[in-house]
């Protein structure tokens, strides 16, 4: 499984990215993180607010710090 | 309503540090204790039902919106979405490539982009706690005004050569707007709080800590004479100095209430709150990423001018 993080590396990027990680561990699946700060490709990917994160490819939640319990059930 | 924080600041000033009410150090520190709490409460609470409505206007909405105007209707409605569509200044470039790339004029997209900083709802609320609903309400004409005539005059320029080439090559992708329950928006926008408060709260003190200086030490005289209404260039001086400087805009709300009172001119002070709020050097820098510097340029020097017009026009009808 494939987590995307996007946003331009502003401070709710990284608390969404530690989120991220802390929801892998808790449910502890294999999963990769992979963070996007291009603006070119977040553009691209259809996101108009930061950040944002998407599970393999799919945007899931944008324009908000997703909860860990959140992102857990995006990994469920 | 505020008598809960002026007893609070009672205390600590007077009882707790046993400072004289009558003197300058404890009019300071009375007023910092006092505006500090009442301004983070009001903060808290006003974010929290700002931001319920705002989550009914996210970004991807806007757009679709707008893309259904042409002309003075689209610059009227994208600076009114400005007002309601929340976005830190770090999202304004995927903003500005999903505007323009499905086509929204590039003036119209201005607009919105012009009035998004300058009429911040938080201070807006702010402004009508603080100074009353008719300087708020002036304070969001005025905005909204200034976003308005700056898009339509980029607009007129024909600057679409101005932007990065490959901001026209991209193809936005489209992506699902989440449908949200009652239950997530008031999840939202209690993260909201938390988010901003934690934010800005910083801003607020430091702008009280001048603020309260200001209060108690400022020579009003000098004050009223240099920045008072009688000086036409205060104005002009006002904006260029709060250009390039970064602030929050709940942050210098406190500087321009302790300033009115000694005297300074209401349109002189606003327009130093709205030039430090809509140009910034960190927000040119970003911007930078999308357009080039002759249109970085322009943009600066319509909004600056707009702005102080606005000063102009405050000074003159109150």
């Amino acid at each position: 499984m494939e987590i995307t993080i996007y946003g331009p590396g502003c401070k709710n990027c990284v608390n969404l990215a530690d989120n991220a990680k802390k929801a892998v561990e808790e449910i502890g699946v294999e999963a990769e993180i992979v963070k996007i700060e291009d603006m070119k490709e977040i553009a691209m990917a259809g996101i108009m607010s930061t950040p944002a994160i998407g599970i393999d490819g799919e945007v899931k939640i944008k324009g908000r710090v997703a909860s860990v319990d959140e992102i857990k059930e995006l990994l469920a | 309503m505020f008598t809960v924080f002026e007893k609070f600041a009672d205390l600590v000033a007077y009882s707790l540090f046993g400072l004289q009410a009558e003197t300058r150090l404890g009019e300071s520190v009375h007023f910092f204790f006092y505006d500090t709490t009442k301004i983070i409460f009001l903060l808290s609470v006003m974010i929290f039902f700002i931001s319920i409505i705002r989550s009914y206007f996210p970004p991807e909405k806007t757009k679709k919106l707008l893309s259904n105007y042409r002309k003075i209707t689209g610059h009227i409605m994208a600076s009114l979405l400005g007002v309601v569509t929340p976005f830190c200044s770090c999202s304004s470039v995927p903003i500005f490539i999903g505007f323009v790339e499905s086509g929204i004029p590039l003036g119209i997209t201005f607009s919105f982009l012009i009035t998004s900083p300058i009429v911040n709802e938080v201070a807006l609320v702010m402004l009508y706690t603080i100074f009353g609903w008719k300087i708020g309400t002036l304070y969001l004409a005025s905005g909204i005004l200034v976003g308005i005539v700056g898009g339509i005059v980029i607009e007129a320029l024909g600057m679409e050569k101005q932007v990065e080439e490959y901001v026209y090559q991209i193809s936005a992708g489209e992506s699902e707007v989440e449908e949200l329950e009652w239950n997530d928006r008031i999840n939202f926008a209690k993260a909201e709080v938390k988010e901003i408060v934690s934010r800005v709260w910083k801003y607020v003190i430091i702008g009280i800590g001048i603020g309260a200086a200001i209060h108690g030490y400022a020579p009003a005289e000098l004050l009223a004479e240099y920045a008072g209404p009688n000086n036409p260039l205060s104005v002009i001086a006002a904006v260029i100095v709060g250009i390039p400087l970064y602030a929050n805009a709940v942050g210098t709300i406190p500087i321009v209430e302790a300033l009115m009172g000694k005297g300074v001119a209401l349109g002189t002070a606003l327009s130093f709150m709205m030039a430090t709020t809509a140009l910034s050097l960190p927000a040119v820098v970003i911007l930078r990423k999308v357009i080039k510097p002759k249109l970085i340029t322009v943009f600066v020097t319509v909004v600056g001018v707009s702005i102080i017009g606005v000063g102009y026009m405050f000074n003159f009808i109150m």
